[in-house]
């Protein structure tokens, strides 16, 4: 299997593209380095770090190793393997490169890659556990590489909680024909900030779901992009998020259809309670000149449980070339609906329970989705945890 | 034997213009076991009062009493009104993504009788309506009103009224946008509600049609937010043939 990015073959293709368009303005263009160097500390303003607290991240952007290691704890399936490998082995694989500089440095400065490797053909009936429990204020980082052999069929949950500063950068090379599934929950404690990339390459004819549940942090900011190496693969990428008062919890996607024939389906919901709860989702569809008979959705709702909250959804699509199968994408992000709860307690359902069931049924969409039971029913708790902690203030 | 006793009832909704009265002295006692039916014009504040006495925050009671044998109803939630046995039948229902029927009635039925419903007779109970209804039993899986049809939205009303048994039951148009056959359904199964826990119904339509499948005991004719006429069934009939300009120009002209 050929994991070298791929010749853009759309230079030159259009053009209107040189003539028209100001550089940068397609998604495209967005700078992508393993060197630190080539970004710039951002000050706040620009495209990508816009709706994000900078200020509150200084350590990250410092291009010098982090003070402490990651706490790693790793359940391993029958099959699977845990190793290391250096920096250079890790880009010289043609690896997607770093989109921002705080990624940038982290991969740059991780001392060495975490490397779980599914054989190929292997079907895993227990998920891959990898938990990162964080227990300070130092920055941490994590730099981890899931490779899943050619027809395997593997589930990765990966977890984040405790307190840290973690920047971590994750490629997932999904072997053709694979089946992969990779949940990265974060749970973390208020004071933690967490700044991820992270890099799913689906092979040909792979189905690849990353599922991202954020239900706690300071910061956290999940940059995650999808591309493909061939013809036919899937990309789904769902996401559950429930920001509480202080927490700033962003989610970014980009999906970049170069090859012909591929899906991608995305949806992420979210909810927010209390005066400062903060969320972001960007969704960046491209669909390359290449890309025909491309497939893809993405949506984002939003349910503002409180007054003071407030939620950025900014879809964007992208598409040079007619020959599609679909494109679309729908954004709505609105206050809770109180004729449903009307509706609801007019049957003598109590307050309480009636807010519990709209929230639990906004969700339930996309956690039914998800497709792995116990992180489903964690997920589901922490819900009602969140809830009845507003239920009581 | 129960009685709802609604005492010169005075209701006001915020718009963009003010304050707007809408209900200008509402007074109307019902018994348990009895059929009122409400007619009247658009806007003349039928559904108005059906929302007051389901206590839609929207309306504002500024004087009067409603009374559900001699409790105060207006004192109490919404939650608490279903509760003492007062079910509204909306007009339009609303959805709710991600809950099932089937969740949505076992939890309404558990809080309505302050305890679970036995497993085994519940289920059997929930099938025999819905198969009275002639609804498909897939029905109990879909989410609420998600992508009903206007006839599915009123039989799953209409099912409610049966598992909740209230005491009263206030139906707001249910008749309208129904074919003559979910029209005959959904009578049938007030009648059926009616007859098996004698419960009082409140019948608010614009229509006399649904008035030949569920027989009105009183006809209140309700113009510009209060009752103009009252009468047995033949008020009815007389609307059919003359309908509502009589009332409408008279209260035009007062």
């Amino acid at each position: 299997m050929s994991l070298l990015t791929p010749q853009r073959p759309t230079e030159g293709a259009h053009t209107h593209s040189a003539a028209t368009m100001v550089p940068d303005q397609s998604r495209a263009e967005r700078r992508a380095s393993f060197d630190p160097a080539d970004f710039a500390v951002p000050h706040g303003r620009e495209e990508e770090w816009r709706f994000t607290p900078v200020d509150r991240l200084g350590p990250f952007f410092r291009d010098e190793a982090a003070g402490a290691d990651a706490d790693w704890h790793e359940e391993l399936p029958e099959g699977v393997t845990l190793s290391t490998m250096p920096v250079a082995d890790w880009q010289a694989l043609g690896v997607p490169r770093p989109q921002d500089r705080a990624a940038a440095v982290a991969a740059a400065r991780s001392g060495g890659v975490a490397v779980v490797d599914v054989p190929a053909e292997a079907e895993l009936t227990e998920p891959v556990r990898l938990r990162l429990s964080g227990d300070g204020s130092d920055l941490v980082h994590g730099h981890l590489l899931v490779r899943v052999g050619r027809f395997a069929r593997a589930t990765v949950v990966l977890e984040h909680a405790g307190t840290a500063d973690c920047s971590e950068v994750l490629t997932v090379l999904a072997g053709d024909g694979s089946d992969v599934t990779l949940v990265s929950v974060q749970e973390w404690d208020d004071s933690a900030h967490h700044l991820a990339q992270h890099d799913v390459v689906v092979g040909r004819d792979a189905t690849v779901r990353h599922i991202a549940v954020t239900l706690g942090g300071g910061v956290v900011r999940l940059n995650t992009n999808a591309s493909y190496t061939g013809p036919g693969g899937s990309f789904e990428g769902l996401g559950v998020y429930f920001a509480d008062a202080g927490q700033h919890l962003e989610h970014r996607l980009f999906v970049d259809h170069e090859a012909p024939h591929c899906r991608s389906n995305v949806e992420y919901k979210g909810a927010l309670q209390g005066e400062t709860a903060r969320t972001v989702w960007v969704g960046d569809v491209l669909i390359r000149a290449a890309a025909e008979g491309t497939d893809t959705y993405e949506l984002n709702r939003n349910l503002i449980l409180t007054d003071g909250a407030r939620a950025d959804s900014v879809p964007n699509l992208e598409i040079e070339t007619g020959e599609i199968e679909g494109a679309g994408h729908a954004s709505a992000t609105g206050r809770f609906d109180d004729e449903q709860l009307f509706y609801l307690m007019a049957r003598g359902i109590p307050e309480d329970d009636a807010r519990r069931l709209v929230v639990r049924g906004f969700f339930a969409s996309v956690v039914a989705r998800i497709g792995v039971p116990e992180v489903q029913e964690r997920l589901m708790e922490a819900i009602e945890r969140e809830l009845a902690g507003e239920v009581a203030a | 034997m129960s009685t709802l006793e609604i005492k010169d009832l005075h209701v006001t909704v915020e718009t963009e213009q003010g304050t707007k009265e809408i209900l200008r002295g509402v007074t109307l006692t019902i018994e348990s076991g009895q059929t009122h039916a409400i007619m009247g014009p658009n806007g003349s504040g039928k559904s108005t009062l059906a929302y007051s006495i389901a206590g839609h925050p929207k309306y504002t009671v500024t004087s009067g009493t409603v009374t559900l044998d001699g409790e105060d109803v207006l004192a109490m939630s919404v939650d608490e009104r279903a509760r003492a046995g007062v079910f509204l039948a909306m007009q339009y229902p609303v959805e709710v993504p991600g809950v099932t029927v089937s969740n949505f009635l076992r939890t309404a039925k558990t809080a309505v009788d302050g305890q679970a419903p036995k497993l085994r007779t519940w289920v059997k109970d929930v099938k025999e309506a819905m198969a009275d209804l002639r609804m498909d039993p897939v029905f109990a899986e879909r989410n609420v009103n998600e992508g009903f049809s206007g006839g599915e939205k009123k039989r799953h009303e209409i099912l409610q009224m049966e598992l909740l048994q209230p005491k009263f039951a206030v139906l707001d148009e249910t008749d309208s946008g129904l074919d003559v056959d979910a029209l005959r359904v959904v009578s049938e199964g007030v009648n059926r509600a009616k007859d098996k826990t004698g419960a009082g119904v409140l019948l608010i339509t614009h229509y006399t049609r649904i008035l030949r499948y569920i027989q009105p005991d009183f006809v209140h004719v309700f113009v510009d937010g209060r009752i103009a006429e009252e009468g047995g069934p033949e008020l009815a009939e007389r609307l059919e043939a003359e309908g509502y300009d009589r009332f409408t120009a008279a209260g035009a002209g007062a």
